[in-house]
């Protein structure tokens, strides 16, 4: 949950029942007592410029480092919590060659929130060509990005998919037979997925392709750019849709409810040999490591943030709404002064009108009456929808220098900036050796000074040595970053050791997707492409 | 005297862009001959001094290749350190021969080599150290080569930069030298071409040609040369240029990286003549080098490269590798604090290759003829260059070198050893070994468990504790339940080690009651014929007399024409024309291609290796008859089962098993040899019938205990191809007695008229601590009357006679400058010693073993039986 995202005046329950809404109260609660006498509070890595507070508003930023509750932790337990949600996949080899553009990836996630409400995606797609990777952010809870978790890549799929594939799926579907399998989904074990709700969802799905083959002729299929917006426009109808509809079962309506009122936000890349195509909806961000001629990494962004940063986006908000809302609609750097990213999945409450507001949340399950935040409504809602789930999409055409895709959630993004990003992960896969091999050259360098140098490249390489995943690794910098930019254990150990109530205080639910290409094939095709 | 020109150094680090012939480069290379009587490829320092020493020992028509240009391989960036500080003594020869060598070189050629006689320090940072560079000073004494062993004191006269706060004491070897090698090099090249050896540069071999197993031509990408004689001397590509011919050459190398640092010239110049360190503990050497310092070590993680073979024409520029140099770096500055100033001029990256025992692979290919290699040289290449190129020479002009060579010889491997994984993995293990700490029977770690007994996984669990021979796994001792395994393997001492106690159980059993032993690992062959032509080749080639009825075992030499000891075997004539061969486990290629060499071209006649077919089992003790007869119902007493006796019998459901009354130890019992689909049968019906009379599985050093106690001689060893049987007290192995001209007979006949001047004696310490001092291990010299008189070849200790026994030569003194027999006085009457680690240690010499007095049980000398298969 985001406190600093999707806030409410008031503090009381999102929907009594959430596991999650003990911490929300808990985690408001100390940050405002912070404000007067820590104002300027945050971490002196984040990129982002620090907005002015509003009074009774949490903070965007951490305390410094925390000194109440921390328990000492040792190496082994530090690597253990770091390495509990990592996983990695390696693209299979045959005959000894990956022939794909993606040699595989790197994921790891490090929750604040207890539990967690970032979600992570891979999955191959197995009726097109493709691998199809994905973070997303959830807000006022984790049902909005569990569902993306399950469904965005299946939208993506069939959008992909050409009109005969389509019609082969219905045909069987219509048959009773065996579906061919869409998606090869890379997962780990914490990786859950929502058992009760896959009929619905799998109905949704077929309408969605029904519709896909109604409205494509044979041998038509749509790029990878329309296909990746309409499926993310055409899941957030559906889950606006299933809220709206509600479900005979009790438990489904209330979690069709659940997903819709809270939000996430989604940054998606699909990889197809030298096309990379990115999605993004929020503030995740998708980051290409650049390696140049010098062997040193370069950051080249490949998404724009949806928030107030953004001018592009504050001027579009302002756009779509009468000039008589010019000063509501933006408000303390959040939408309607509430939400932080500009763009999002779910969040009814800024895409329904009051009325249907109203209306739905009164046909719902009992559990959603006694709640007092089911009856507000956000300030100055005059023309809704104020958010769209639309992504901004860019299309990157590989080049063997690029050696990696970083995706990641702003919990990343606002403890490291996204050089320093590129620079741990290119340092981390090449491997110290190669970084930089050192050469004496003709520089006057005494054997002395040589040790030292070799000395302290040791001592860095020991550490990324202690990773066998860049995505842990990322993850032991931004959590246990030191003033110096070096990893400290007793920093680590602090941040680590932090009781679920107060951990949010300190930092954000981090998730990190970090794909590695293949330079010898993205070369091949590139010079396949050329010539 | 040839045209040829070539360039040294120009790449290399050696600043020394001079020419051998005329200035002129000629762009026309001079025409391949199409005949020659030898050609050598490889003109690096081993490739030069092999036509070297050809040409100076008469040979005309020699040809030396070299792909890229002279020198251009390894030698162009070795660090030019010639110093005898070698493991092994044959090494060390040759490091002496090669210094001594070099040092005359520019006097000879006028040729500048950059000669300096530095001297050298090996320095031991803690006492093991230092008891290992004591002991390396008692065998170079021996030799005659100087060497004083100093305290840290005198090391800071020595060196000014040497910091000698964390030292023991140091070994001082004053006649260790540098040299330039690219410059040696050329001027080895400089006399061969004046002894006529033609050399031509940028010309490559692509393969050997071959017939009926002799070599009969060289293709090159210059065409072809025909020739009766090849040499493999092409370093780094010597494996492959092995592969690349008709009849694939095995020659087990790989390449790892070696660094090493150039540093600027120090504020103060460092002087030529300062001496090399060696800091073994510090895994680094250093020399000076231009007023600076030249240093580089054996990292404990080395860099394998060429696993896949990379054939590219001369070492390109490697990569620099700071980081992975940082603790030679480190350990450098830690012994020469005062070099933290001094500029960096370069950091070298210098391919060397490695074998897989850290000794160089000299000598003749089996089964090609003319086929000779001489590579893999561990890092020591300059070292050895001007030794192992006279030993081979000498090796093709008279048949063998005037040493014992065997422990270089390239028939210690097989194809066995070939693998390209295996070889990668060992000489990883291989290069830190050349500056660790070898303690007395260290074993590889890598590469290991290729070669098993059937029985190997439920000896393991018993507790087995594996050494490996010629890659095949052999019990040492078995761990008793409950005994602490960590601690047991990690006993690395040159004291009394942790398994005493354990082997001495095991042999006490043996003694007592009985034991088996896994003794597998022997090499077997089956010689079979249609007429009388097998026990013909046999009658030829041993030196004892083979007709003797079926089922009778011979013990036996097979000698060369000097009367000395190719192989030591026990033959079995299994039928009238048909012979089972047992030789050492290391002589499976070695006895193979002497056989082979011999073997006249007859398809009557067949030779076959069965090694691979039987288990050996040893059931030793005076209760082995007792369980064998439960299992055969057969009586095994020796009323009824003579010793040296044969039979195939029935044990237990398995039947035609080949039982023998012998043992390898002089204790009473059999040896098995079982097919192997029987031989988890046999060794479970063993273990279960022998339960009654404590029956308990041994490994190899109880086995050794016995039989040095017992004064049996093993090849390999204590005989080898310079050691006669008069020598050894043999003489009763030989069939003097009757007419039939066996290889070798005229010279024992000659020396039996002359008297041996050496003689293989048992030495009983006295006076020796077992618990405290030193444990003898082989090579400490002998002395008697305080004079230097042999050295020892193998030792152990004795349970029995509660006593080291060491086993050695001895010669006396020549007077006149022959060599003087060897009188029964001269044994009896004498005190000897024998010297551990600088320590001497009074000895009780013995020409009879003691079993006599000792032995418990009643022993005919007929029953005594003389064998000699285990390896160390």
């Amino acid at each position: 949950m985001h406190p600093e995202r999707a806030t409410m005046p008031v503090t009381s329950q999102l929907f009594r029942g959430f596991p999650l809404a003990k911490l929300w109260g808990s985690s408001l609660f100390p940050c405002q007592r912070q404000l007067p006498c820590c104002p300027t509070s945050h971490r002196p890595t984040s990129s982002q410029p620090h907005p002015i507070w509003p009074t009774a508003m949490p903070v965007r930023g951490y305390r410094r480092s925390p000194d109440l509750h921390s328990y000492n932790l040792t190496p082994p337990q530090v690597n253990s919590i770091l390495k509990a949600n990592e996983y990695s996949f390696k693209v299979p080899e045959f005959d000894g060659k990956n022939v794909s553009s993606v040699m595989g990836f790197d994921s790891n996630q490090l929750p604040a929130n207890a539990p967690i409400e970032d979600r992570r995606s891979a999955a191959t797609c197995l009726q097109t060509r493709g691998m199809l990777l994905g973070v997303f952010d959830g807000h006022a809870g984790c049902a909005c990005a569990q569902a993306l978790s399950e469904r965005l890549f299946y939208y993506v799929a069939m959008s992909l998919m050409p009109h005969e594939t389509l019609c082969e799926l219905e045909a069987a579907v219509e048959a009773g037979r065996p579906l061919s399998p869409i998606l090869q989904w890379h997962k780990h074990p914490n990786d859950y997925f929502t058992r009760e709700a896959q009929t619905m969802y799998f109905n949704s799905l077929r309408t969605y392709w029904q519709e896909l083959i109604d409205l494509s002729s044979p041998g038509e299929s749509l790029g990878p750019r329309e296909a990746l917006l309409s499926a993310f426009k055409r899941l957030d109808s559906d889950l606006s849709l299933e809220a709206q509809v509600g479900d005979a079962n009790s438990f489904l309506h209330y979690w069709v409810l659940r997903v819709a009122f809270s939000g996430a936000t989604a940054c998606v890349a699909h990889i197809d040999g030298s096309d990379l195509y990115v999605a993004n909806t929020g503030d995740g961000r998708a980051v290409l490591g650049v390696q140049e001629e010098d062997g040193s990494f370069s950051a080249h962004t490949l998404s724009n943030d949806h928030n107030a940063q953004n001018e592009n986006e504050v001027a579009r908000i302002q756009g779509e709404h009468p000039p008589s809302e010019k000063k509501t609609v933006v408000r303390q750097d959040r939408l309607l002064g509430l939400l932080m990213p500009f763009r999002a999945f779910g969040d009814v409450k800024f895409k329904w009108s009051i009325d249907l507001q109203r209306g739905v949340l009164e046909s719902g399950p009992d559990q959603l009456h006694d709640n007092e935040h089911t009856k507000f409504i956000p300030p100055n809602y005059h023309t809704p929808p104020y958010l769209t789930a639309e992504p901004e999409i860019t299309h990157h055409r590989l080049r063997p220098q690029d050696r990696f895709l970083v995706l990641g959630t702003d919990g990343l993004w606002e403890t490291l900036h996204r050089q320093e990003v590129v620079r741990i992960v290119g340092e981390y896969l090449t491997g110290v050796h190669q970084r930089q091999p050192l050469t004496v050259g003709g520089y006057h360098v005494t054997l002395g000074q040589m040790q030292g140098l070799l000395a302290e490249r040791k001592a860095r390489a020991s550490l990324a040595f202690q990773d066998q995943n860049a995505a842990t690794h990322l993850i032991r910098h931004a959590v246990g970053n030191n003033e110096f930019g070096a990893v400290d254990h007793e920093t680590l150990s602090k941040m680590l050791s932090l009781p679920e109530e107060l951990a949010r205080m300190y930092r954000d639910d981090i998730t990190i997707i970090i794909t590695q290409f293949n330079p010898h094939v993205v070369g091949h095709q590139r010079q396949g492409g050329e010539s | 005297w040839i045209g040829v020109l070539f360039s040294l150094g120009r790449r290399g680090i050696w600043s020394s862009p001079r020419r051998l012939a005329s200035a002129v480069e000629t762009t026309q290379p001079i025409p391949l001959p199409s005949q020659a009587r030898v050609v050598i490829c490889g003109g690096g320092i081993v490739g030069t001094s092999v036509a070297y020493h050809l040409a100076k020992l008469g040979w005309t028509e020699i040809v030396l290749l070299e792909q890229g240009r002279l020198g251009a391989g390894t030698t162009r960036l070795c660090a030019g350190i010639v110093s005898v500080a070698k493991p092994i003594s044959i090494e060390c020869k040759m490091a002496d021969y090669s210094n001594s060598l070099y040092e005359h070189l520019e006097e000879e050629t006028g040729v500048k080599t950059g000669y300096v006689k530095t001297g050298s320090l090996c320095l031991a940072q803690n006492q093991d150290r230092f008891l290992s560079l004591k002991r390396l000073a008692s065998r170079l004494n021996v030799m005659g080569i100087p060497c004083n062993v100093i305290k840290p004191k005198e090391v800071s006269k020595l060196h000014p930069l040497v910091n000698i706060h964390d030292l023991v004491g140091a070994l001082h070897l004053p006649g260790d030298a540098v040299v330039s090698p690219p410059d040696v090099n050329h001027a080895l090249a400089t006399a061969a071409a004046g002894h006529g050896v033609q050399i031509h540069e940028r010309t490559t071999v692509n393969h050997v040609m071959m017939e009926k197993g002799h070599v009969t031509a060289v293709e090159t990408d210059r065409g072809a040369i025909e020739c009766e004689y090849f040499v493999n001397c092409a370093g780094q590509w010597a494996y492959e240029l092995g592969q690349a011919s008709e009849t694939k050459v095995s020659v087990p190398l790989h390449g790892c990286e070696h660094f090493y640092l150039l540093s600027k010239p120090l504020p103060e110049p460092l002087q030529p003549s300062t001496p090399v360190v060696m800091d073994m503990d510090g895994r680094i050497y250093v020399r000076a080098w231009q007023g600076g310092v030249l240093s580089g070590g054996f990292e404990k993680n080395p860099k394998p490269i060429f696993t896949e073979g990379r054939n590219q024409l001369e070492i390109q520029t490697m990569q620099e590798d700071w980081d992975h140099f940082e603790p030679m770096l480190s350990a450098l500055l830690r012994r020469m604090p005062e070099l933290e100033v001094c500029e960096i001029q370069q950091l070298v990256n210098c391919p060397e290759s490695f074998t897989p025992d850290m000794r160089c692979l000299m000598g003749e290919t089996p089964g090609v003829h003319g086929y000779f290699v001489l590579a893999g040289m561990n890092a020591s290449g300059l070292a050895f260059a001007g030794g192992a190129g006279k030993y081979l020479a000498e090796w093709m002009t008279y048949g063998y070198p005037t040493a014992n060579v065997w422990p270089l010889d390239i028939k210690r491997f097989g194809n066995l050893q070939s693998s390209r994984t295996f070889l990668r993995h060992r000489v990883m293990e291989v290069m830190p070994l050349l500056y660790n700490l070898k303690v007395p029977r260290w074993d590889f770690q890598t590469g290991r468990q290729l070669r098993t007994s059937p029985l190997y996984d439920r000896l393991d669990t018993q507790g087995a504790r594996w050494m490996e021979k010629h890659g095949f796994e052999r019990a040492k001792y078995f761990i008793p339940a409950g005994k602490d395994l960590l601690s047991l393997d990690a006993s690395k001492t040159f004291y009394k080690p942790d398994w005493f106690d354990i082997v001495g159980a095991e042999v006490k059993c043996c003694k007592e009651a009985v034991c088996v032993i896994d003794m597998s690992s022997f090499t077997k062959f089956e010689l079979t014929s249609t007429d009388d032509q097998a026990l013909a080749l046999l009658q030829h080639l041993c030196a004892n007399d083979l007709d003797v009825p079926v089922g009778h075992i011979v013990h036996t030499g097979m000698l060369n024409e000097r009367g000395g000891y190719e192989n030591d075997c026990s033959v079995v004539r299994v039928k009238k024309n048909s012979f089972f061969i047992i030789s050492p486990t290391d002589q499976q290629v070695h006895c193979w291609s002497w056989l082979k060499k011999h073997m006249p071209d007859d398809p009557q006649l067949h030779l076959e290796d069965v090694s691979w077919k039987y288990t050996a089992l040893n059931l030793i003790g005076p209760r082995a008859m007792d369980v064998l007869g439960e299992l055969s119902y057969v009586s095994m007493t020796p009323e009824h089962f003579p010793s040296l006796f044969c039979k195939e019998m029935s044990v237990g459901y398995a039947n035609g098993i080949r039982v023998m009354s012998m043992t390898h130890t002089g204790e009473p019992g059999f040896m098995l040899y079982i097919p192997i689909e029987y031989a988890l049968h046999v060794y479970n019906e063993v273990m279960s019938v022998g339960q009654k009379y404590g029956i308990r599985n041994a490994g190899y050093y109880a086995l050794r205990s016995l039989r040095i106690e017992k004064f049996f001689a093993f090849w390999g060893q204590d005989l080898d191809p310079f050691t006669t049987p008069l020598e050894c007290g043999r003489e009763f192995r030989v069939k003097f007695d009757t007419d039939i001209d066996f290889l070798g007979r005229a010279s024992l006949l000659h020396q039996r008229q002359e008297g041996v001047s050496r003689r293989f004696i048992m030495l009983v310490l006295e006076d020796h601590d077992t618990e405290l001092d030193l444990w003898p291990w082989w090579g400490e010299p002998i002395y008697r009357n305080g004079e230097l008189c042999g050295t020892t070849t193998s030792s152990a200790y004795s349970y029995t006679l509660e006593r080291h026994v060491c086993l050695g030569f001895v010669s006396p003194p020549s007077l006149d400058g022959s060599p003087a027999a060897v009188t029964p006085d001269f044994i009896n009457r004498g005190d000897y010693e024998v010297d551990i680690a600088g320590q001497r240690y009074p000895a009780k010499a013995k020409l009879y073993p003691f079993s006599s007095l000792f032995a418990q049980q009643r022993r005919r000398k007929d029953e005594m039986e003389l064998s000699n298969f285990q390896g160390k």
